[in-house]
Order: structure tokens, then sequence, then C-alpha cells
């Protein structure tokens, strides 16, 4: 076991499976001479020459629909889109072209490509730097879209997605770089993409996120596990495809449930997870299913209006304890 | 007007290795035309650029240091090595023109008339600040001095500069529309489209790439095709002007000149400033991908350096004199500085204020903890 961040995590699985598979490509803004702009790819042009590292100009719907080209002549493209607002600008080509390409021509040609992308907001980037958009990206079918919240799961699922034959968005978070965990020595996890888990289990409530929400809801259930309640915590891991039963078992089990998600409330990830409870645990519930989220303002720079904004383990604490006293459990 | 030949490369400036050809150079007038020099200007106006440059090189410093002490947060980019040509540009434009740039915008917000103050409080996030606190260092914007907007996403602001042009013709007004924008900006798609819209539509526009030769850490070369930048609207037939933006009055004539064509003919143009980015990309970022060779040229072409040297040499700037603009500039960031720290921070009851400018049933104003129903 070494414990690592999730940053070198990424790192050494991308340098691991260029090593590996001769197709995989990097390509993206500033991931070659200047080592990524968050540094996961530190190291690699060096390694790895021009060919595998290619820095882009900054021309997102070039860039990312040229690795749609390079996926469908057989090489494994793995784009790093420096934060996922920008993904905006690929939009067309990762919605109308990623993901349809082998639909739409009848399963002829798959599109093995990745699109790593950091999302988070709370560093006071402003209204078009800190949105949390894996919505657009989930809501789409023919893409692939996961969220790691450790270490080991970054490893384990960047590789899924390398080696997987479809479009595969993975989801970073700028809050989760410097995060550390265990990650098994020479570990070649590959997960199994679709499947969320139950990172921590209890018996009072379910508590329900992803990426940087997923590992704030374990810091949660830890601190409130001190005031003698049991907080089961499920990682979705996956947004699309999306593992229902893993929450529905949960909640068939603990009998409520809380969801925390660094998006947007209205239509947003929680939206769907709180309409799959009600339909998988209807008879199970004892109290209204809350969504904890981002403020639905275009987020603010000034930093007590970003807090303001924000989910937090405050406000995820609050609905937790409030979700708890509707259904008659004391807490504290 | 001056002979060309007379004030190469903003006088003291050193040789950049076939970068720089000339003080300008066109796409349809190899010499370029005319441009002033030091000697035909009144020393009143050359004081007073010189004085707006070290404005805008003890604002940045200052600013850094804000950055450092956390008293500014986000992204931070610094006009460190560009005061030439954001003077220059910002003096072909009539109070009524408007200005767009990209995020690296605080001392064009300055130069088009806003008050060191206010921009100094929007990057400390506070309520006096341009935008109130919302903004940050990246989205200066002020509706009165007509600077529509600092923005982040690299060529955002160039299809809104090309419809606020637009805007102009359909009001039959006279105004320009600047749009700036750096050198890695012109690869972007909205780049292209904004131009052949632009020219298709005859709108009176300037679009000013301040090419300091880097975008992040990737170099012109290694991102252009083309890398004479002004030349790439030739595809469009906008004709398309180079200059050494470190020469505040090249700049400025260069820039005068395309404005007032602008205006006058309604077509677009495209001006490229040539500069040097003085520190990193932002001011979170060391540079490390940069040679010696690299450091050590940017700051033997430090704009500020080369027109003080030129003014003292022509006997236009005293020491006195140097002193007290010196003196006033120091005060004028302090007194900044002391009214953005003194500026409270927006409460957080306005968080709802501005999502929407017609009030509409039903808008979410629920906060993160907030049940969807209330009891
Ligand atoms: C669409 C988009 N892609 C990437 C970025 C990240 N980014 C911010 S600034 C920048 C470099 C821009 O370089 P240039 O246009 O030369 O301007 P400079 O910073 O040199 O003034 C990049 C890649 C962004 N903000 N928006
Ligand atoms: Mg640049």
């Amino acid at each position: 076991m070494s414990v690592i961040t999730y940053r070198q995590a990424l790192r050494d699985t991308l340098r691991a499976e260029m090593l590996r598979d001769d197709n995989v490509l990097l390509l993206g803004e500033e991931i070659g001479l200047f080592e990524g702009s968050y540094k996961i790819t530190e190291g690699l042009l060096n390694e790895f020459g021009e060919q595998r590292v290619r820095d882009t100009p900054i021309s997102e719907e070039g860039f990312v629909g040229a690795a749609v080209g390079t996926a469908m002549l057989g090489l494994r493209p793995v784009v790093e889109l420096m934060t996922i607002n920008f993904s905006l600008i690929a939009v067309d080509q990762i919605i109308n072209h990623a993901a349809k390409v082998y639909g739409m021509f009848g399963g002829q040609t798959s599109v093995p490509m990745v699109i790593r992308t950091p999302g988070g907001g709370g560093q006071q980037l402003g209204a078009t730097h800190s949105q949390n958009i894996e919505l657009f990206y989930a809501f789409v079918p023919g893409l692939k879209v996961i969220a790691p919240s450790s270490p080991a799961d970054a490893a384990a699922m960047l590789r899924a997605a390398i080696r997987d034959d479809d479009p595969v968005m993975l989801l970073e978070n700028l809050g989760l770089y410097n995060s550390k965990g265990e990650v098994p020595d020479g570990d070649e996890t590959v997960a199994e993409i679709g499947r969320a888990a139950v990172t921590r289990e209890g018996s009072d409530i379910t508590l329900i996120g992803y990426s940087r929400m997923a590992a704030m809801s374990l810091r949660v259930a830890e601190e409130l596990a001190e005031q003698d309640v049991s907080v089961e915590v499920v990682d979705l891991r996956s947004l699309r495809p999306l593992d229902r039963q893993t929450v529905v078992d949960s909640v068939r089990k603990t009998g409520c449930a809380v969801i925390a998600e660094d998006d947007w409330l209205t239509y947003g990830i929680g939206a769907e997870i709180a309409a799959s409870i009600q339909e998988g645990a209807f008879d199970y519930l004892d109290a209204p299913v809350r969504r904890v989220a981002m403020a639905e303002v275009p987020l603010p720079y000034a930093k007590p209006l970003e807090n303001a904004a924000l989910p937090s383990a405050e406000s995820i604490t609050t609905a937790v304890k409030e979700t708890l006293s509707a259904v008659g459990k004391r807490v504290g | 007007m001056a002979d060309t030949a007379k004030a190469k490369g903003g006088g003291t400036a050193k040789s950049t290795g076939g970068r720089r050809r000339s003080r300008k150079d066109s796409t349809t007038s190899a010499t370029g035309g005319t441009t002033s020099g030091v000697a035909d200007e009144k020393p009143d106006v050359l004081l007073d650029y010189y004085r707006r440059m070290v404005l805008v090189r003890r604002f940045e410093e200052r600013t850094g240091q804000a950055y450092t002490q956390a008293r500014i947060g986000g992204y931070c980019h610094l006009n460190l090595g560009e005061e030439a040509t954001v003077v220059g540009l910002m003096d072909s434009l009539k109070e009524r023109d408007y200005l767009y740039t990209n995020y690296r915008d605080h001392g064009y917000a300055i130069h088009k008339g806003m008050s060191p103050r206010r921009v100094m409080a929007e990057l400390y996030g506070r309520s006096d600040g341009v935008a109130k606190g919302w903004g940050g260092s990246m989205h200066m914007y002020d509706t009165e001095t007509r600077m529509l907007g600092g923005y982040g996403i690299v060529g955002g602001q160039l299809p809104l500069a090309t419809g606020a042009a637009l805007a102009v013709t359909y009001r039959g007004g006279d105004e320009v529309v600047m749009c700036q924008m750096g050198d890695g900006t012109t690869n972007i798609g909205a780049w292209h489209e904004s131009l052949n819209l632009a020219s298709l539509w005859n709108l009176p526009i300037v679009y000013a790439i301040v090419n300091n030769f880097t975008g992040m850490g990737t170099s012109v070369e290694r991102s252009s095709a083309e890398p004479d930048l002004y030349k790439r609207g030739s595809a469009f037939r906008i004709e398309g002007v180079r200059v050494d933006g470190r020469d505040v009055l090249a700049v400025r004539d260069a820039a005068v000149d395309l404005v007032e064509k602008a205006r006058s003919e309604k077509r677009p143009y495209i001006l490229e400033c040539t500069s040097y980015r003085l520190k990193g990309h932002s001011v979170v970022d060391p540079a490390k991908y940069r040679t010696e060779d690299q450091v050590a040229e940017a700051r033997a072409n430090d704009p500020v350096a080369a027109f003080e040297e030129q003014l003292e040499k022509a006997g236009v700037l005293t020491e006195e004199k140097k002193k007290e603009i010196a003196d006033a500039v120091k005060e004028e960031v302090a007194d900044a500085a002391d009214f953005a720290e003194n500026s409270p921070s927006p409460d957080v009851s306005t968080l709802f204020d501005y999502t929407y400018a017609t009030p509409v049933a039903n808008e979410s104003r629920r906060m993160p903890a907030d049940p969807v129903f209330a009891e």
C-alpha cells in the first residue's frame, strides 16, 4: 500500500497505460511543455515525446473532434480539457459526434476515447469557471460519465476508461487533486464502469454523493458517528450508466436519504437519484428525500457569497439532521 | 511625422532575432506607413503616457502582492510588460467607443476610465468594485466608461464585440468597438467566425491582438500555423497591421489610424501589438517552462524602462519629474488598496439579486441546506 494523491494516481495510470498500449496518445492544452495546468501530465512529454503527448492550440472544438477522428481509426486518445467549463466549446463534437458515431452508423465503428476534465467550485473562479455541468454529458446515451472520489478509484476508473471502447468522460475535481488515499502497490484493478459503491456502511440514513461530494459525505458521516448517528455513504462513481440498485438497496435498509451534489438542484443529478429512490424504495421511505446542492445563481466571485452558495459539510450535516428528526431519530 | 528608421523598437530595446522586422508591418503596405517619434510629441503628452504606464506597472505589482497575501482570489492575470500596448490602445479610443477584452484586463479597465479604487475593490471582491465583487480579476465591467467586459473564456469576447459593432451600425452611430485578445486566442473557432461576420457585415471594429508570444506556456510558433497574426484576416479581406507593442507612440498611431478608418469606412481591422509578458501567465504561474534566455529577453524588453530611458535622453523626463510621477502613482495605488481594504464585502442577502433582470415567478432562492418545500 502507498498513500498517494489523486493527482499522482491519475498521472501514474496515464503513464502505465501509455507504456502498455502504443495506441494511447494524449491531446490537450498545456499538457506537454507546461506539464498540465494541474500537473497531471508531469514528465510525460519528456518520456513519450511530442507524437504521443500533443500540445494543442486553444481550439477545443477542433482537437476534441480530432480526437474522435483518431479514435474512429482505432487509436485511444485521452484528451485533457483544462476544466469542464471549456468543454462547452467542444460540446458539439462530444454530443453530436463522439456519442453518435457508434449508433448512427449501425455499430460499425466504436469511439474509444477518454475526455478527462476537472469540475469543482470553491476556488473563487467566478461564474464561467466554476460550473458543474457533468449533467449535460450524463444526459446523453452513448457517452459514459464517471466521477472518481478517491485516488484508488481515480486510478482504477481511468484504467477502465482508457481500455473501454466507448467515449468516456472522466470527471476530475479541482478540490480533490491534492487529496490523499491508499492505493495498493502495483495495483491493476480495472473498475467496472456503471457501478456505485457503498463507501461506508450505516443504518440510520443514506448519504449519496459523487466526486468531491462523495468525499465530503464520508467526512460528514465520520463526524456524525461521534454523535451516534450511523450514516451509510453511497458513492455514485458512475453518472451514466447509473447504478440505481445500489442506491435503492441502501435506502431500503435505512429508510431515508440525503443527496449531496455540487451542481444546481433543478434538473440536477440529485433529481434523477431522488426519482429513482421513490420508484425503487417508495414503501421503505420514512421521510422525503433531501437534496443539498449549489444555490441556483451564476456563482459570484466574492468569497462570502461563494461560500454561501456552495454545498458544504455544514449544509449536508443540517440536511441529515433534519431528515433524521423528521423520522423521529434524535441526534447529538 | 517621423521617419520610420529613426525610432526602431522603441529606442532601447534589443534586437529580438527576426521576430520583429520593423516598428510596423501591414498586410497592405510593406513599409507600414509613418509613426511618430518622441521628438514630434508634446512633452505633456509624453509625460502623461509615461505616468499612465507607470500606473499600470505599480497597480499590477500591488495586485500581485495582494494576491500573495490572499486578499485577492481566483485567477489573476497581470498586464506587466504590456503597459505601452495598454496605454497606446486606450488612448486611441474616444469615450463613446466600446471596449471588450480578455481576462488580462486591469490596465484596460483603468485606462478606459474606471477608477483604480473601484478596480482594486473588484479584485478584493468588495461591494464598491466595478462589478460589486461578483466578477473579480477577470471580469471588469462598467457601462459608464463603455468597457463591456473582461472575459475569462478564451475567445468569448470576440462574438460579443462583433455583435456590439453590429448594434452600432444598426443604430446608425459612429462609435467603434475595440476587441482585445491574446495571441493564443486567434486559434479558437470564434475568432474565424467573428472575422467573417465582421467583414461580411461591414462592422466598425478593431480586433487588437496583444501578442506576447505566449498563451500560458505555448509559444505562437507552436500554436499558430500563420505566426504573423496580423495576416490572419487575409482570408476574410480584413487588413491587418503589426506594431511594436513596447512602443506606446507606435501603438497609439497605428490604433488611431485603424480606429478612425473603422469609424469612417465601417470596416473591421486587425491590429497586432507585440510585447513580452514579464511574469508567468497568472500570478501563481512560476513560468518554469521559460528558458533563461527568454526571461532575459523579456526583461530587456521592459517597455516602461525603455520609455523612461527614451524620455530621459530626450530631456523630457527629469529626475525631479520622475520622482514626482513615481510619488503620485504610489499614492494613487496605495489609496486604491486602502479603499478596497475598507470597502465592505457584498452581503449574502444579495446572492439572488442578479440571476434575472425581469422578476419571474417561482425563481429558486434556495440556499444549499434548504429543503425544496419549506414547511
Ligand atoms: C475556452 C478556453 N480554453 C482554455 C482556457 C484556459 N486559458 C486561459 S488563458 C489561456 C491562454 C490564452 O493565451 P493568449 O490568448 O495568448 O492570452 P494571454 O494570456 O497571453 O494574454 C488559456 C489556455 C480558457 N480560459 N478558455
Ligand atoms: Mg499571449
